[in-house]
């Protein structure tokens, strides 16, 4: 059943990044990489990590493909078609892609089986969190903060003389 | 006894049903009852949806002092059907500049993110479709793509009309999904699980000789909070006095202007099932559930409560719309950053406050305190002193 599901869920996931990488409108693209994120999300939710999938949907298809599909909407007419492909572009991905490899490869403790945990609720995350990464989240806070304010200033009304 | 099993006359079924595919592969039936769960779902909510349809339409009428629909079966009962007809059958209209594919998808998107944010829901005693730890946060991660569905939808039809009405759109669903998910965080403290079951759970029993049921709604915190998340669900669901994206006087319809027949209906329906859904995640929260709201009440079957208390939820959305106007855009956004936001971290203060006090009278006391001070600093800082005198106007004599 889950090996079916995983290979159903790759081929998508898959499938739906090369059409995002591929596609000559822009805005078609960015909706196929919203597929791959839910895809990834699904790869959580198969390995039975609910929380972490579901913070994938939430953040990368809520909140990112939003920012996505607005700066595009923002900054190109809706007629524009960006076909054709950069060789550059694809022997960079092919090198970026060959060194991932290469390391994983090269890791050796890829091949020691993972300890067994008990089942990652939501309640140890928040309890870790609170504890253990308190000064980790603290500082993303105060992080968003700034990206907060930062963004106020951006777009607040200038003084009329 | 009886009451019993007619409480759980549907779970009993299931189980019957499932009965029947006992010497299956142990995946054929799990599809099996995934399968039963939605069919279930489905049939229910549909149904609520051509009743609510109508209701609505009716009691609008009667606000407004007239008949409403009454010629197609006894007191126009029948004008769902007569409606869905009139649909299937009408004229799909694709305009000819349309992003065909974006303008396809859209409202399949729509519609499919509304119907999954009812999965997580506990409709009545073990009755839960789709039972999972972090159940809330899979209602807001389903109803957060809903934004992306109006965007595909305002694109894709190439209309100035449908692109102003889906950024309106976008703009108050990203606004008020912060207060829709602070008001939630004091329940999930309290709780202290993310799983709608728990939640559910937590709010079993009465005080005061069984006549106050346990229901978070009681306390100051819950009720300030309950008040926050209707609010908020008003804009997600883009109800009246909220309904700027399809401002039919300024914007036509907003990102359905290009949509038509089936399509368009789509559209109503996400629109009532996303009503629904924060309707019934409200109730889940604040209103107790599926819990009978006084003790000696309880041999009625569990999801006879939710449904109930849903339907009341379901009327006061209705009654808002008949009475009052719609807003300006800039503010809905005020409110919701100006007002809702505060108010909801007071009432996480508040909840803390009233969970160190041991749940007595003394922290209910003190979160009301709390609530107040809040409530009443936040009206002092609003209060605009606006001087009402004749207009004028930038560019204009």
């Amino acid at each position: 059943m889950s090996t079916a599901a995983f290979i159903v869920i790759a081929i998508l996931t898959l499938a739906a990044a090369l059409a995002a990488a591929s596609l000559p409108k822009l805005i078609h693209a960015a909706f196929c990489l919203v597929v791959a994120f839910v895809g990834m999300a699904a790869f959580f939710f198969l390995l039975g990590a609910e929380f972490v999938g579901l913070v994938q949907v939430f953040v990368y298809v809520g909140a990112v493909a939003v920012l996505i599909v607005f700066t595009i909407l923002l900054t190109r007419p809706a007629s524009e078609n960006t076909g054709g492909i950069h060789w550059l572009g694809v022997v960079l991905a092919i090198a970026v892609f060959a060194g991932l490899l290469w390391a994983i490869l090269g890791t050796p403790s890829l091949a020691v089986a993972a300890q067994p945990i008990d089942p990652l609720t939501v309640k140890r995350i928040g309890e870790a969190l609170m504890t253990d990464y308190i000064w980790p989240l603290q500082c993303v806070g105060v992080l968003l903060t700034a990206a907060l304010i930062g963004g106020l200033i951006l777009v607040m009304e200038e003084r009329r003389r | 006894m009886t009451g019993e099993f007619v409480d759980q006359i549907f779970v009993m079924a299931k189980h019957r049903l499932l009965s029947l595919l006992s010497n299956a592969p142990d995946w054929m039936i799990q599809i099996a009852s995934s399968l039963l769960n939605i069919a279930a779902v489905l049939g229910a909510f549909l149904t609520l949806f051509a009743l609510i349809s109508v209701m609505e339409r009716k009691i609008l009428a009667r606000i407004q002092n007239r008949y409403g629909p009454n010629r197609v079966g006894p007191f126009g009962l029948f004008q769902p059907v007569a409606d869905g007809i009139k649909l299937l059958i009408k004229e799909d209209i694709v305009p000819i500049r349309a992003d065909k594919l974006l303008h396809f998808i859209a409202p399949v998107l729509i519609a499919a993110t509304a119907i999954l944010t009812l999965g997580v829901i506990p409709y009545g005693r073990n009755m839960t479709p789709f039972s999972i730890d972090g159940g809330i946060l899979f209602f807001f991660a389903a109803g957060s793509t809903t934004e992306l569905g109006v965007f595909m939808a305002g694109w894709g039809s190439n209309n100035k009309f449908s692109m102003l009405g889906a950024m309106r759109a976008i703009a108050q669903m990203v606004s008020y999904e912060l207060p829709l998910i602070i008001t939630v965080i004091p329940v999930i403290m309290i709780v202290g699980s993310l799983r709608a079951d728990a939640i559910v759970a937590a709010q079993e029993g009465y005080k005061v000789a069984g006549l106050v049921p346990r229901w978070f709604v009681f306390t100051p915190w819950g009720a300030a909070a309950f008040i926050l998340f209707f609010i908020s669900g008003l804009v997600e669901s883009n109800r009246t006095p909220f309904d700027v994206p399809e401002g039919e006087s300024e914007i036509v319809a907003g990102h359905m202007t290009e949509y038509s027949g089936f399509k368009y209906a789509n559209f109503f329906l996400a629109e009532y099932f996303g009503m629904f859904a924060v309707s019934g995640l409200a109730v889940t929260l604040f209103l107790g559930g599926w819990h009978a709201p006084l003790s000696f009440l309880q041999f009625i079957p569990s999801y006879f409560w939710f449904f109930a208390k849903l339907a009341v939820l379901l009327f006061v959305f209705i009654w808002i719309r008949g009475t009052l106007p719609r807003m300006r855009v800039d503010q809905v956004m005020g409110f919701a950053w100006k007002f809702v936001l505060p108010m909801g971290f007071a009432c996480i203060i508040a909840a803390a406050v009233w969970h160190y006090q041991a749940h007595g009278l003394a922290g209910w006391l003190w979160s009301l305190g709390v609530v107040a001070i809040v409530y009443f600093g936040l009206s002092r800082l609003m209060e605009t002193k606006k001087k009402f005198g004749p207009r004028t106007y930038r560019f204009a004599e």
